[in-house]
């Protein structure tokens, strides 16, 4: 099992869903983050005080899914992800140890297949 | 008494009613004020400053052109389309009185100043999270000399509509339909915003949208209250209509809400307060307490409508200034036509109490008030998009007007900013303490 995290656009955030959804991509988490990479600092001015903002806002998808499907979460997410400038983000894939569904105890694979109805 | 007559033409002036119009002038100014809390809240938090600055430039540009040229393309004269240049740049306007008023005429124009204010920042309404802030700057003064003024003119100012008989209190024509219909054509030549039918774009804070609808209520009592131009029978009776509509415009709205979705909802309750504020504009000083109230249930339905089946449409006319304001002061121009009373208002009889005329001068107002404003606004813009981009770039709306055009954010979090000094010339120096 692999836990695909992307770290994108906030208003790349729609077009990522709608990616991984096409890809039957099914479980999905995400969460505001802020980051930086190489993108320009924007300068903000209120009244006397200049700032540049360091950090900007993204959004952190986790998707965890069985090794088969890792390659088809990474695809959707930088696809859907992707402006083709500076600011588009990553996508991160780590080894997942265990996952548990909790509502049945169902582990590992089991547990990040889609309950299909 | 002799001794007053060499201060005659300063005696007409009377206290109480200047007092109420200088109130009624400061209500006004601050609907403006009110319409950006609540446009802004309708709009998505990293564009929500730049709509709200979209109406706060409506006060610099609006009054300078109103002082500068407005003002007497509206009011000097009784020319059929446009008033002269006699008030150019204030010319003639001083503390006399106008002809039959009895306030100061500064007071006046200052009255007036602030509807065009307000009606340059209702119609941003149509283009906002999309449109450059300097492309919408160079349009809004333009629109309020060649649109704005000019439609005053033919309500309020001695042109052909009320030459040929048509009542408009306070500002069914130039206010309600002129940017009604004006934000119509405005989004047509903007076009959408990218997301628009593809995302759902929602408004980020439903508590302005109710704080800002609630304090344009309240501005509305000038707003209406004086158009009598005075603390006069016609003020009082326009003041309590403006209590009774927005009334039974909410109450409707609710039971539209419930037979439609089983919920109550809030931005609905806001939208219905412009509408009943809208509704009785026209008509506030023309029509019994008892229609105003028929008016508030009746007029809510074709808002309601448009306000319904406007976005299945491909038209971004984005915060519904068309079914808001258009289509409301079309309604409230014809309704006042049926029922207005020479009894209520000294001044004419609608069609159920014997003059079929009356309707057919409002129907006229109907008719050409909104196709003026379509049209002229239509061209406007497209002459403006023929020398400057109108649109941001798809870039830019992605990340947000206020970052993009004001460098500011509404929410900033300050998280990872780094303060830059007059000595660190640029450089980073000091991190941000929090």
């Amino acid at each position: 099992m692999k836990l695909v995290i992307g770290i994108v656009r906030p208003e790349k955030a729609n077009d990522v869903l709608e990616a991984l959804y096409r890809a039957e991509v099914r479980g999905v988490s995400l969460s505001r983050v802020q980051g930086h990479g190489g993108e320009l600092e924007r300068v903000e001015t209120y009244r006397g005080t200049t700032v540049k903002m360091g950090l900007s806002e993204k959004v952190r998808f986790e998707v965890a899914v069985s090794d088969a499907f890792a390659s088809t979460a990474v695809e959707a997410l930088a696809a859907g992800a992707r402006t083709g400038e500076v600011g588009d983000g990553k996508v991160f894939v780590v080894p997942l140890e265990q996952a548990v569904r909790i509502r049945t105890g169902e582990s590992d694979e089991a547990a990040v297949t889609p309950v299909v109805k | 008494m002799g001794a007053l007559t060499g201060i005659a033409p300063l005696a007409q002036i009377d206290t109480g009613d200047t007092a109420w119009m200088l109130a009624s002038t400061a209500l006004v100014l601050m609907m403006t004020i009110a319409l950006g809390v609540f446009y802004s809240g309708l709009v998505r938090a990293k564009n929500s400053l730049n709509t709200f600055m979209m109406c706060i430039s409506a006060l610099a540009i609006g009054g300078i052109t109103w002082a500068l040229l407005g003002y007497s393309l509206a009011f000097d004269g009784d020319g059929a389309i446009v008033g002269g240049l006699g008030h150019f740049a204030l010319n003639g306007v001083g503390l006399e009185p106008r002809a039959g008023e009895t306030i100061p005429h500064l007071v006046f124009f200052a009255f007036q100043g602030t509807f065009c204010i307000l009606t340059v920042a209702l119609v941003s309404g149509a283009v906002v999270e999309r449109m450059r802030f300097g492309a919408w700057m160079v349009f809004a003064a333009l629109w309020s000399v060649l649109v704005y003024a000019v439609l005053a003119h033919w309500a309020f100012g001695g042109g052909w509509l009320a030459a040929q008989g048509t009542l408009d209190f306070a500002g069914g024509v130039p206010v309600e339909m002129g940017s009604g219909f004006a934000a119509l054509a405005a989004a047509l030549v903007v076009g959408a915003r990218k997301d628009y039918g593809r995302q759902a774009l929602l408004p980020h804070n439903t508590v302005y949208v109710l704080l800002g609808a609630g304090l344009l209520w309240f501005g509305w009592f000038g707003f209406n209250g004086g158009s009598g131009l005075g603390a006069n029978e016609a003020s009082v009776l326009a003041f309590v209509n403006t209590i009774l509509t927005p009334a039974c415009a909410l109450f409707t709205w609710f039971v539209l809400d419930l037979i439609r979705g089983r919920k109550v909802t809030a931005v609905g309750a806001a939208t219905s307060i412009i509408v009943g504020c809208v509704l009785i504009t026209p008509a506030g000083g023309f029509i019994s307490p008892g229609w105003a109230m028929v008016l508030g249930v009746l007029g809510t339905f074709p808002c309601y409508a448009v306000f319904v089946l406007r976005p299945r449409t491909r038209v971004d006319e984005t915060l519904d200034v068309l079914a808001a304001h258009g289509i409301a002061g079309f309604t409230g121009i014809l309704f006042l036509g049926l029922v207005a009373q020479i009894g209520w208002n000294g001044v004419a009889d609608g069609m159920l109490y014997g003059d079929a005329g009356q309707f057919w001068s409002q129907a006229v107002a109907a008719a050409t008030a909104p196709a003026y404003a379509f049209i002229a606004t239509f061209i406007l813009l497209k002459v403006i998009g023929a020398l400057m981009p109108l649109r941001a770039s798809e870039h830019d709306e992605a990340v947000g007007m206020d970052v993009v055009y004001h460098g500011e954010e509404a929410y900033p979090s300050g998280e990872g900013a780094i303060l830059v000094t007059p000595e660190s010339d640029g450089e980073i120096l000091v991190a941000n303490p929090e």
